[in-house]
């Protein structure tokens, strides 16, 4: 894959930039999320994360099924203030 | 394996990696920080990352002055490759009584003496800054234009590499489990990484901090409650300013990425280190923030989380040693304002562990001040 293609579209991380962070010592999608910004915008790292995920085995070795996905956020499915405020129906369970 | 070090720093956060930092600078070698995860993944990650110079009592006005100075030129000091994204953009806090607006201008006054420009605005001076304001509620404000917020994650990620460049070891998902102690003097620290032969530890792990005391036989005046923020999809900049309420208990501010972050502190929270994301507090919040800032009814949530304060019966940190066990230091119960304290923790902890006369006075934050009754009076703390 050509160095300048985009990991990660909600933030505009080339894979580049993704290899630097884990040659920067930031193994895992956790950190590199806080590093760059991967998985923090609308599609909720749905699209980056499994290729950052294989980035990091491919760079540390470590098999990508032993590999920590990391943390999942709610809401799912961004929402409106004004909505919630309203009370409208959601379908998610604190 | 075992390993030797001068000393143990028990948490990566903004507290653990500034003490590291300012101990390596001042020539200490051998020093270790333990971290169970990763560089900021407690309260410093989940933390709103704001900094304010509008405190009640001259120490915390110091502290954050000291802090606040530090950030300025952080960046340089620390010579980061990255950016620790501080931008100033002010905090206006809200006064929403009479009562407030009176210990809002003893604040001012303070403040001001100590070189803090803070100043009392009037409502309608408050919607020249923030015009989407709806003022209903409220009486008047105070606020203070160098205040701001940083990125909490590479504000830390900052001390951290410029503590390694001065030799300082960062063990990453590494546990301490036990201290072993023998009279009143420590021997080591056990890690899930193998052993630490040392005679200082650190106590720096914010919403644990009470289980490494319990390590050495202390227990701490301290519990940690949820706290739950949230950000909004980025949106073109329409809130230059933080907008904070104590008697309300919630701040509002928008982040350079564009991004809208806000939280609100609740009764109801749980205190048994629970950190998942609820869904009453979204609908607090929103109906607050909607009612507050009727634009932003529009703005999408994308994210909520959620960390815990650590803290303590007056809401002030507790900074020092203490008597049972020597060489055992406390830099816990940030009880919320830990982030903004974070460069002056570092740098006044490091002066006390070297054994120097502090740069600000912070001997009133001892432990012992609770069974004492001699209680740190601060007005101003969500
Ligand atoms: C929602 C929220 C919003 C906030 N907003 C602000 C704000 O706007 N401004 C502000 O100044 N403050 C704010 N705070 C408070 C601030 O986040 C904290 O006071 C500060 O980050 C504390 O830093 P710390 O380094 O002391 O603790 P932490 O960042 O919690 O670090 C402690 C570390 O110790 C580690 N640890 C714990 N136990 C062990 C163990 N046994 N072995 C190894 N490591 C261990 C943890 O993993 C953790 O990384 C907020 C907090 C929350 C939760």
């Amino acid at each position: 894959m050509d160095p300048k293609t985009i990991i990660c579209r909600c933030s505009d991380i080339t894979l580049e930039e993704v290899r630097q962070a884990i040659s920067d010592g930031y193994t895992t999608f956790d950190e590199i999320k806080r590093v760059l910004r991967t998985g923090m915008g609308s599609c909720q790292g749905r699209t980056c994360m499994p290729l950052i995920l294989r980035e990091i085995s491919v760079m540390t070795g470590i098999p990508q099924e032993d590999l920590n996905p990391g943390r999942k956020r709610p809401p799912v499915n961004a929402v409106s203030l004004g909505a919630i405020a309203e009370g409208e129906d959601h379908d998610y369970e604190s | 394996m075992t390993m030797k070090a001068d000393i143990v720093i028990i948490g990566g956060g903004i507290s653990g990696a500034a003490i590291a930092y300012n101990l390596a600078k001042k020539g200490m070698k051998n020093i270790v920080v333990v971290e169970k995860r990763f560089i900021a993944s407690g309260a410093t990650g989940a933390c709103g990352a704001g900094i304010r110079q509008q405190w009640g009592t001259e120490m915390n006005c110091k502290i954050a002055k000291m802090s606040c100075e530090f950030f300025e030129n952080a960046n340089e000091i620390l010579g980061y490759e990255g950016d620790i994204e501080f931008k100033q953009g002010g905090y206006l806090l809200l006064a929403s009584n009479e009562k407030e607006e009176e210990q809002f201008k003893r604040n001012i006054a303070l403040q001001n003496r100590l070189g803090i420009a803070s100043k009392a605005l009037s409502l309608e001076e408050a919607k020249e800054i923030v015009p989407m304001l709806n003022t209903e509620g409220f009486v008047s404000a105070a606020y203070h234009h160098k205040d701001g917020h940083l990125n909490p994650f590479h504000t830390t990620l900052a001390f951290v590499k410029a503590a390694e460049k001065l030799g300082v070891t960062f063990m990453k998902y590494t546990e301490v489990t036990g201290i072993d102690v023998n009279g009143d003097e420590i021997i080591g620290v056990q890690t899930t990484k193998g052993y630490i032969e040392t005679s200082r530890v650190v106590n720096a792990a914010g919403g644990q901090s009470q289980d490494i005391a319990r390590m050495v036989g202390l227990e701490l005046p301290i519990y940690s409650e949820r706290h739950q923020i949230l950000v909004t999809e980025p949106v073109d900049p329409i809130l230059s300013t933080m907008v904070m309420s104590f008697t309300g208990n919630f701040y509002c501010q928008q982040v350079p990425h564009g991004g809208i972050v806000m939280g609100r502190g609740d009764a109801g929270e749980p205190r048994d280190g629970n950190i998942n994301s609820g869904w009453h507090f979204l609908e607090e919040m929103a109906r607050t923030i909607t009612k507050l800032l009727p634009p932003l009814k529009k703005a999408m949530v994308i994210r909520q989380w959620a960390g815990l304060y650590n803290i303590t019966p007056d809401r002030q940190p507790i900074l020092g040693p203490v008597k049972e066990i020597k060489g055992f230091y406390l830099a816990v119960g940030f009880s919320g304002h830990g982030f903004m304290f974070g460069p002056a923790t570092g740098i006044l902890m490091s002066e006390i562990i070297m054994g120097e006369p502090t740069s600000i006075d912070i001997s009133s934050l001892n432990l012992y001040r609770f069974d004492r009754g001699e209680m740190v009076f601060e007005p101003s703390v969500v």
